[in-house]
């Protein structure tokens, strides 16, 4: 075990994968030499070469469609978007290439040993472009794969665990924690599963869902609620596509209530399509409307951040709001 | 189709490769180092008066960035971009144009906006995001737009502006405007596939727009021969059948020079002229970032010495337009006035609540309207938590 934050548990991850396989690549914008503008990826090209960690030209449709020619050749890219709000340029590559290239195929092709990292999310100051949480936008295409770890010690296993999946796979990783975030790690490879949730927090009354770094503020609202004498089950989805619809739908049936929060925008964000599945599989258990705490339906301001995002006094309302419906 | 598009060359029997070598390209230098010009050399149109408007402008932009920089390190500030050792494409690139000419930026380009005449406390509340922003706190700092100047606001996303320039052009060109639009992007953006886009179209579609690439050697820690390998973003312009210019962009006479010529060739052509003016990013990428883990000192003193605001200076004095007096009055009236418009912009209040729904749509829906009544129900309920708009509606 070693402290690491959620950089270094990135970055020894991305070692352990680039050591045990010579066709794993990791490249994207500021990538190689300088070790990307996270420094995620620092060191790997001093360690493994330029060949295989390199920068590449400011081009993100270029950066997914080489890594989808290279995964469909059989190595295995690691391909960065500096953010994901500029993942954008390069949504037909993933959307109608990487999501499609299996099934068109008749799995004559694959391009299943893609995985696109890309920071994403809110609370740096960062304005509407560099701030936006664009997860549901992927979760709305068959073929991919969708992943967000809590902190260090979830990234390092579910990023592992994206890099060997045989899908294309986007692990979106919540940059306000990247530093914030620390824990111990185990030194050594492990996996955590994808399409598993995780329940943080055993309780009874209300079942509270999140994933990223909004575990981080939902958490601090199952505390406060605490005080109230409500006892919150607090689960962590880290897998957005597929995701655990058995863990979540067996805590609703326990607790009779569900609060699912987002940092994107609430209109059909990913939290609609939980509440929906969950209405039909636990209707006779809910004792209330599920409640979803995202952020508003505009784009990420700036200057009134605060007042726009789901923090923990947001979540508090509406746990209330849930427990007297 | 046809064939006089072409200008062929000889018919050849066995395989004979072109390559990029074989396309050489003039630089335009007008202005040395010492203040002296090159021999033969076509000044641009410019008189003492366009002149020294230039200058203060340069002079500005440089204070102003040193300014925030440092605003930046004491923490009253939260990111802020210079444009160090560069200032002449933007500024020489607005002087070569007219007034109604629209200008789209990336966003190192401050100085075309200086030069235009946005104000002091304009820059200031844009960078502080308080009510007084033209873009109501809205974006990042430096994230500037005035639609009054014709200073289209800066969008992050690299390059998405150089095919919007072509249409904008396109329709200046369709109504008879005697106006052209200018495309600013650093040499990293053109990369991007939307300069592709922009630049076959503007020439497919005869567009008068100018596409301004500032060639400054880096995109963030990325050199620019880990960018491209052709003969720098110009030899492009060749192959999309566009008039081409390579200038020294640490040059303000040759930035004006070509940006005016430019212009009358866009309009009385109706076609896009590209311009690449080679220069070098003195300065960090932005606060956020470290140069000293990418690159040498020696390196960047090499380009120290090209310093464009000191050439212009050179030449002024030459020209007995300037003298050292007025000098020292420039920069310390800039440092005070910049120092005390800072004081009072980062006390202007945040914009008000009701700006969290305004401008998604041309009028909020009502499911934005409910969401708003929301937050100001919650906000009253926690008015600690949220000081920016407690208690202020
Ligand atoms: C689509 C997109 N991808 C990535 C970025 C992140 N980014 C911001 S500036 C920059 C480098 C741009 O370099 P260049 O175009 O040469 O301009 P310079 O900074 O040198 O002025 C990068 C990669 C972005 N803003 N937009
Ligand atoms: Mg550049």
């Amino acid at each position: 075990m070693a402290k690491m934050n959620m950089l270094q548990a990135i970055n020894n991850a991305l070692d352990i994968a680039m050591g045990e396989d010579d066709t794993t690549l990791c490249f994207g914008e500021d990538v190689g030499h300088f070790g990307g503008v996270f420094r995620a990826t620092n060191g790997l090209q001093d360690k493994y070469g330029k060949l295989r960690c390199f920068n590449t030209p400011l081009v993100e449709q270029g950066i997914i469609g080489f890594a989808n020619g290279l995964a469909a050749q059989g190595s295995r890219p690691i391909a960065e978007i500096q953010f994901a709000d500029y993942i954008f340029p390069a949504f037909d590559q993933i959307v109608n290439e990487a999501a499609k290239f299996r099934y068109r195929s008749g799995n004559e092709f694959d391009v299943g040993k893609l995985t696109i990292r890309a920071p994403y999310g809110g609370g740096i100051a960062g304005g509407l472009y560099h701030s936006q949480s664009p997860e549901a936008y992927f979760a709305h295409t068959p073929g991919l794969k969708v992943v967000i770890p809590r902190n260090p010690y979830q990234a390092k296993g579910l990023l592992l665990a994206s890099i060997r999946d045989d899908n294309p796979v986007i692990f979106f990783e919540p940059k306000r924690l990247y530093r914030a975030s620390t824990g111990e790690v185990p030194i050594e490879d492990y996996q955590l599963p994808i399409g598993k949730a995780e329940v943080l927090q055993a309780g009874s009354d209300i079942t509270l869902l999140a994933w990223g770094a909004q575990m981080e503020v939902l958490q601090k609202a199952a505390d406060l609620a605490a005080n109230d004498g409500i006892s919150c089950e607090v689960i962590d989805l880290r897998s957005i596509l597929p995701w655990d619809i058995e863990t979540i739908a067996n805590s609703v049936v326990k607790t009779g209530r569900l609060l699912v929060t987002q940092e994107a925008p609430l209109t059909a964000g990913f939290a609609s399509e939980i509440a929906a599945t969950i209405q039909q599989e636990c209707f006779l258990h809910l004792e209330s409307p599920v409640e979803r705490v995202c952020g508003l339906d505009t784009p990420y301001p700036l200057a009134l951040e605060k007042e726009y995002v789901s923090d923990h006094l947001k979540i508090y309302e509406a746990i209330k709001r849930s427990i007297n419906y | 189709m046809s064939s006089e598009l072409y200008n062929d060359g000889p018919v050849v029997h066995k395989p004979t490769f072109i390559d990029g070598t074989s396309i050489e390209i003039p630089e335009l230098k007008i202005l040395k180092q010492d203040g002296s010009t090159y021999e033969g050399a076509e000044l641009p149109d410019m008189d003492e008066t366009l002149a020294l408007k230039v200058y203060k402008t340069l002079a500005f932009h440089r204070v102003l960035d040193e300014r925030m920089v440092a605003s930046q390190r004491q923490g009253r500030l939260s990111f802020y971009m210079a444009a160090l050792g560069e200032e002449a494409a933007s500024v020489g690139g607005a002087a070569g144009l007219k007034p109604q000419d629209m200008i789209m930026s990336q966003y190192r380009e401050q100085g075309a906006l200086m030069f235009r005449g946005f104000s002091l406390e304009n820059f200031m509340n844009q960078m502080f995001s308080n009510e007084k922003d033209l873009g109501k706190g809205r974006q990042m700092p430096i994230h500037y737009g005035s639609s009054e100047l014709n200073y289209m606001t800066i969008s992050s996303p690299l390059g998405t502006q150089i095919p919007q320039a072509t249409g904008y052009a396109y329709g200046q060109k369709l109504q008879g405007l005697d106006e052209v639009t200018l495309c600013y992007f650093g040499e990293g953006a053109a990369s991007e596939g939307d300069f592709h886009a922009g630049l076959n179209m503007a020439a497919v579609q005869e567009a008068p727009v100018i596409f301004f690439c500032r060639n400054n050697g880096y995109a963030i820690s990325t050199p620019s021969d880990e960018q491209f390998r052709g003969n720098g973003i110009a030899s492009r312009g060749v192959g999309y059948g566009i008039k081409t210019l390579r200038i020294d962009g640490n040059d303000i006479l040759a930035v004006i020079k070509a940006t005016q010529i430019a212009r009358k060739y866009a309009l009385k052509e109706n076609a896009p002229v590209l311009i690449e003016a080679m220069s070098y990013r003195l300065g960090a990428h932005s606060t956020s970032d470290d140069p000293s883990g990418y690159r040498t000192r020696e390196e960047e003193a090499k380009w120290q010495a090209n310093d464009p605001i000191l050439r212009m200076k050179n030449w002024l004095l030459a020209q007995n337009w300037w003298d050292e007096e007025q000098e020292k009055a420039l920069f310390e009236k800039l440092r005070e006035k910049i120092l005390a418009a800072v004081k009072v912009s980062e006390k202007i209040s945040k914009p008000h609540i009701d700006t969290l729904i305004t401008d998604v749509y041309d009028v909020p829906s009502i499911q934005l309207k409910a969401q708003l009544e929301q937050v100001k129900v919650h906000v009253n309920k926690y008015p600690e938590a949220y000081p920016f708009t407690a208690g202020k509606f």
